[in-house]
């Protein structure tokens, strides 16, 4: 009797196993690493990496012989700190964009889950036939390797020593900066109200700003608040104009008379330094046939830049902003490396979109 | 927290007395200046207990009624109004005096904005406000000497009396940019603040570009306002250049007076300039490399 009972929980535990393997998606995951198809041999490659199982996920290349096994996971794992590092693989869609007896291209649609919110890469992969499976002809990993040397970095930095707790009323204190709004407009889609527009910084000094804006219904009360978040660069250098959006989900541009704005400064320490170079800009429409503003971000200082958002603002004909959209680069910006980017729009004001303008936020480790 | 309420219930009983019959009599100033001791006399006969309460000060002592009570001066720092109290057997007796601030003996001085662009009309806000040595407000009109001196600028002085203890002025920021020292002074007394007059948005905002190979070497002249101020350094001036290849924007900060850039270029662009909302000369470059 007393075996029988543990008999029992053991096989009532092995069916619990069982199920959890089940659920989880494991029969799916044994059809696909046979690999019989192109599509299941990256379905298996990438239910691998998602599973952070880096050795078979390797083994599973055509051209393994070919790649680092290092340097294949740092092309999917990141390195230098950078958005890839705070990601994890939580999806992916992948279907065949061309097919023969031998090879066959496979896109795939990788959905990542990051610190910043969900990034999507999408990638064609070659795929080859190897004895009786498809294996992933993985492209080579080209990571940047910046060579050792010393470059001057000599920009401005400004540092605060504000009043003190013991000194008298009276005593002088530093001033915020000076911010203004130089232009702001609402825009209506389908599901939101945005409102957009820019800021400068007209001080001499660094301002920590954001913007918030505040709907008034027709009776002039407030009928909802929202502030810009991340959509906007919070630190500007004197002179420095920033885009800005903020979204009001589920707002109809009808049921508001105003908007009050409120741009809030703050004096902070800051840094000349990263200046990077944002070059070949230009628009045109990426693999899944959206619009997208797209070009090269290049890091001039002698620091990585380990996060790095892009801010791209659009001007109309008459010069008025009618869309800002943005984007992070999931790696890092090392000195003197270009780095692609690109943020998207939507195709009808794609349509009117006359001039634009990037600007990039940078995070690196140690400074804010 | 006993004594506290022992004292609230004098005050009480004084302010009540102030309008009732008296036992005996109390015959203060009219008015003290703080930090000054002095004589209350009284009427009676008989040992009585003698309260003094204050905005911030309170005493106790025992007296005898008849004689002139001495106050201390330490008991009277604090300018406002003081109540005087006398209980004897026959019952209390109070009074009422006004202590006010002695001689100015400091400054507090309230100077706005820290940063003025140059050339701004009543931009800087100079308000000084006259203590004495207790950190009493000197509510009499005394006279407050104010002087901003800015480098290679004749001074400006004027004197203005306090109205209830303030004295202000409005000044216009000057054409030159640099620290203006901004002085208060009664006397010996002066506090004194450093406004800084900095320059206003770039004017005639002019660069020069130089082709380098497959690169455009872009400087800026120096960066003045329209007063011909430098523009401080660390200033952003924004560099576009347009060419086969799309568009490549670079902020770069102004160092030494100018800013620089090298951007890659494919064939012939045009190059323009901006600095926050003020806008610069735009150049071509030939196609040829």
């Amino acid at each position: 009797m007393r075996y029988l009972l543990a008999l029992l929980i053991f096989a009532v535990t092995l069916l619990f196993v069982a199920v959890g393997w089940v659920t989880s998606g494991g029969l799916a995951r044994a059809e696909i690493r046979s690999a019989s198809t192109p599509t299941e041999a990256v379905q298996a490659l990438l239910a691998d990496v998602q599973s952070h199982n880096w050795d078979r996920a390797y083994a599973r290349l055509a051209n393994n012989k070919d790649i680092d096994r290092s340097a294949f996971e740092r092309d999917l794992s990141g390195s230098y700190r950078s958005l890839r590092t705070y990601s994890s693989l939580e999806g992916f869609d992948v279907w065949p964009i061309h097919a023969a007896s031998e090879q066959a291209v496979v896109r795939a649609n990788l959905h990542w889950s990051t610190a910043v919110g969900p990034i999507d890469d999408v990638r064609d992969l070659k795929v080859e036939h190897q004895g009786s499976s498809w294996k992933v002809d993985w492209p080579s990993p080209n990571l940047p390797k910046v060579p050792p040397q010393v470059i001057p970095v000599n920009y401005l930095r400004w540092d605060v020593i504000n009043r003190g707790p013991e000194d008298d009323w009276g005593e002088q204190n530093v001033d915020t900066p000076q911010v203004r709004i130089i232009s702001m407009n609402p825009v209506e889609r389908p599901d939101r109200l945005i409102i957009l527009g820019e800021i400068v910084n007209e001080d001499t000094v660094p301002a920590y700003v954001n913007v918030n804006a505040t709907l008034l219904d027709q009776h002039n009360a407030p009928m909802s608040q929202e502030g810009s978040f991340d959509k906007i660069s919070h630190t500007l250098l004197p002179k420095q104009v920033s885009p800005y959006r903020i979204d009001f989900p589920g707002i109809k541009l009808k049921q508001i008379k105003s908007v009050r704005m409120d741009a809030k400064a703050m004096l902070v320490p800051a840094s000349a330094d990263p200046v990077i170079e944002v070059s070949g800009q230009r628009m045109n429409t990426d693999a899944l046939g959206k619009k997208v503003l797209s070009g090269e971000l290049l890091n001039e200082s002698g620091q990585p830049v380990n996060i790095a958002q892009t801010l791209a603002v659009f001007y109309d004909s008459n010069g008025k902003v009618i869309w800002v959209s943005d984007g992070y680069i999931d790696q890092a910006l090392l000195p003197q490396t270009p780095v692609h980017f690109a943020v998207d729009l939507p195709d009808d004001v794609a349509a009117k979109v006359q001039n634009y303008h990037v600007t990039v936020n940078h995070y690196s480790s140690g400074n804010s | 927290m006993r004594h506290t309420f022992v004292f609230f219930i004098l005050l009480l009983l004084s302010e009540l007395s102030l309008t009732g019959a008296r036992a005996a009599d109390l015959h203060p100033p009219k008015q003290v200046t703080a930090g000054n001791g002095f004589s209350i006399a009284t009427t009676g006969n008989g040992d009585a207990t003698f309260y003094l309460v204050g905005p911030s000060d309170r005493a106790k002592q025992t007296v005898r009624l008849g004689n002139a009570i001495e106050v201390a001066a330490d008991d009277v720092r604090t300018a406002g109004r003081y109540i005087a109290t006398v209980c004897g057997s026959d019952g209390c007796a109070s009074s009422a005096f006004y202590v006010v601030a002695a001689a100015p003996a400091q400054l507090s001085f309230l100077v706005h904005p820290s940063r003025v662009p140059v050339s701004a009309k009543d931009a800087i806000s100079a308000v000084a406000f006259v203590f004495d040595k207790f950190h009493n407000l000197v509510l009499q009109p005394v006279k407050v000497d104010f002087n901003v001196a800015v480098k290679d600028a004749p001074a400006i002085s004027r004197s203005l009396p306090t109205s209830n203890g303030v004295a202000w002025i409005r000044l216009n920021a000057t054409r030159k940019g640099g620290p203006a020292q901004v002085v208060a002074s009664i006397g010996s007394i002066s506090e004194h603040r450093v406004v800084q007059q900095v320059a206003s948005d770039a004017c005639n905002l002019r660069i020069k570009a130089t082709r380098k190979g497959n690169s455009v070497a872009v400087e800026t002249e120096t960066v003045r306002d329209c007063s011909g101020n430098p523009v401080p350094d660390g200033t952003v001036v924004t560099f576009t250049a347009t060419d086969a290849k799309g568009k490549t924007t670079v902020d770069a900060p102004i160092k030494r007076g100018t800013a620089r850039v090298q951007m890659p270029l494919t064939g012939g662009a045009t190059i323009s300039v901006a600095s926050g909302v003020a806008m610069g000369n735009e150049v071509r470059i030939g196609g040829t490399p």
